[in-house]
């Protein structure tokens, strides 16, 4: 089956394995919730239902029990009742099925905090911002950390002293941590970058030049709390690959023929590349999953400050649906990793790779 | 022996040991140096640093620098647990696929692989969101470990699998020994160094991973950890008011922590892998 386009073939082969993937985050999201002994259900009409009468308690619960897929319903829609009027919940393969149903049309349910509003609402709304921050932190700091590393490696040496140690260091802080002192330094002690929000109180959300200049305005500081650990990891990885690259045969064998400095570097970094692209699909995972920790010391509007409401307020549905984007953004990421390495590693257009 | 010797030889070895065990001997003897419990209010909320309290006191008014002994003695206490359940789980499985192979091993591979995409992050969300009560410091470690193991398995496997060809494997397949014996007797020595680095890796990762969760209100409840003490300075606008010692010193410690079992990584790969030597 395609055997003429082996990298059609690869990048199909991978999708498929990522549509599993995703399958099994839906499965994971449905079952990891249902492992507690507390009914979602029953905490919120415990929170909500003080100072209500009994009729109207019952109406709610029974309307959330609804909502969740968690009782039997017949064609028309109404509540099936056993003898003494209770309703009948539903058996965990059917709920698992209407759930399922409900995650491939995109309906991740509603809300309790915000009600009447839905997840699937909110969650978009956040996931752009994430977008906004991460995607330029990854991409600039895998570009400038490659160099750095490839530098670190070839010129060894006082560099190397200083820069290795250095890196080092900065990747050891966690991502929220090295925010903290951000926010502290450049937004307290000295008070140049504003610390709260995505934008100023002032100004709408809009297509407008002042928009988006006060945006990047608040950018700047979430964006400096992930870049330099994220620059550290890389230039790190590529540091002791290219050391790797160096002691081989094919870099000593141009270095005796007398090809330039510039020329060799080159080789080295072309062939360093593609394992430091394995390694970013590797680490993608804990790489956004802590840079989303990190928007909450700035309450940046994103995923992560979601989860942290969603969790405050006990929101069970914003915190599946969240929890669930994020898998879903990890995944999307690692497939697009994926496509990249097959366009560039040259043995998947030979058709050799995963073989 | 020689090899203990040769790792003496490394400054950056020696410097990482000593931060390491420095972080050790602060959590384990820092109470009887310094005999100020965790419970009782020492002064007024937030209260800055002096003589007495040497970095002040919390938004109760606990004295900081015994919360920070406390803080670091859980934190190490969750990544040496992480650490050890990923390592066990995840070389085990490991080892077993890598040698074993066949349909074992694609199945081992394929559940490793599906984990690897799905980010502990999330698992450990869920998980912890559904637990309302009973989080204890413990569990968080055993929640930790079993989805920080993906990726030792991944690399012990990888290991594993160039070993099984050697002579000595097929020699003690003929004396009849079983495959469990043969992975755990005749496979996992060879190993061990490189499971030893990955340990090291996997308990900074726990020790990071606790902070991380402990940031959005999911920690131990029973306990102060490092990241505790930054959820609530987080949580009580210290660092709007401008309260350094309620994050800094804690931030500084999880730094110290890191860094020193990354180092003790590095410096242990420069002995392991004699092209990084210079």
């Amino acid at each position: 089956m395609l055997k003429k386009y082996p990298t059609t073939r690869y990048i199909l082969r991978s999708g498929g394995w990522y549509f599993l993937t995703f399958l099994v985050a839906i499965s994971v999201n449905f079952v990891l919730p249902r492992l507690g002994k507390a009914n979602p259900v029953d905490i919120i009409i415990a929170k909500h239902g003080a100072g209500k009468t009994q009729h109207a308690i019952q109406v709610k619960e029974e309307g959330y029990l609804k909502e969740f897929g968690l009782v039997k319903l017949d064609p028309d829609g109404a509540i099936v009742r056993d003898a003494d009027g209770k309703p009948v919940r539903s058996s965990l393969w059917s709920q698992y099925v209407s759930y399922l149903g409900m995650c491939l049309r995109g309906d991740l349910g509603t809300s309790f905090m915000n009600y009447p509003k839905k997840v699937s609402e909110i969650v978009i709304e956040a996931v752009a911002w994430d977008f906004a921050l991460q995607l330029p932190a990854i991409i600039l700091g895998w570009l400038l950390g490659n160099i750095l590393g490839a530098l670190a490696a070839y010129k060894r040496g006082v560099f190397d002293y200083l820069f290795f140690p250095l890196s080092l260091l900065v990747c050891s802080i966690p991502f929220f941590a090295f925010g903290m002192l951000l926010k502290y330094q450049f937004g307290i002690v000295w008070p140049i970058f504003p610390t709260t929000g995505g934008y100023a109180s002032n100004i709408h959300y809009s297509f407008s030049w002042e928009f988006f200049s006060n945006a990047s305005y608040y950018y700047f500081l979430p964006f400096m709390s992930i870049f330099p650990v994220l620059l550290g990891g890389y230039a790190i990885g590529m540091r002791s690959m290219g050391i790797y690259e160096l002691g081989t045969d094919y870099i000593r064998y141009a270095s005796y023929l007398g090809i330039k400095e510039n020329r060799i570097i080159s080789y080295v970094f072309r062939n360093a590349m593609l394992p430091q692209l394995t390694g970013v699909a590797l680490n993608l995972g804990n790489m956004i999953g802590g840079a989303l920790i990190a928007e909450i010391i700035f309450s940046y509007p994103g995923l992560g400050t979601t989860i942290l409401k969603a969790i405050q307020g006990q929101d069970y549905t914003l915190i599946q649906g969240t929890a669930l984007l994020v898998a879903i953004m990890i995944i999307a990421a690692n497939f697009t990793v994926d496509i990249v390495i097959a366009i560039f590693d040259p043995r998947v257009k030979a058709g050799m790779a995963g073989a | 022996m020689k090899l203990l010797v040769n790792l003496l030889k490394l400054p950056t070895f020696v410097f990482s040991v000593g931060l390491l065990l420095l972080t050790i001997f602060l959590a384990l003897l820092g109470p009887f140096f310094y005999p100020i419990d965790v419970i009782s209010k020492v002064g007024p909320p937030y209260m800055a640093p002096n003589a007495e309290h040497l970095l002040g006191t919390d938004n109760l008014g606990v004295d900081m620098v015994s919360l920070l002994i406390a803080g670091l003695r859980s934190s190490l206490y969750v990544g040496l647990f992480a650490g050890i359940i990923a390592t066990a789980v995840g070389t085990f499985l490991g080892v077993y696929a890598g040698f074993k192979g066949g349909w074992i091993d694609d199945l081992i591979n394929m559940v490793t692989n599906l984990f690897l995409v799905i980010p502990t992050f999330v698992v450990l969300i869920l998980i912890s969101a559904s637990l309302t009560e009973g989080r204890s410091l413990e569990l968080i470690g055993i929640i930790i470990g079993c989805t920080t193991w993906t990726w030792t398995t991944r690399s012990v496997r990888a290991q594993a699998s160039s070993l099984k060809a050697r002579d000595h494997i097929a020699l003690a397949r003929v004396n009849g020994a079983g495959t469990l014996k043969l992975a755990m007797l005749h496979i996992l020595p060879y190993l061990l160094s490189y499971v030893f680095m990955v340990f090291i890796i996997q308990v900074a990762t726990g020790v990071a991973m606790e902070a991380t969760i402990s940031m959005i209100g999911l920690g131990p409840f029973d306990t102060v950890s490092l990241g505790i003490i930054l959820e609530s300075a987080m949580n009580n606008d210290a660092l709007n008011d401008g309260i350094w010692w309620a994050f800094i010193p804690a931030t500084v410690l999880l730094t110290v922590i890191v860094f020193s079992l990354y180092t003790l990584n590095t410096s242990m790969e420069t002995v392991f892998n004699p092209r990084l030597r210079k």
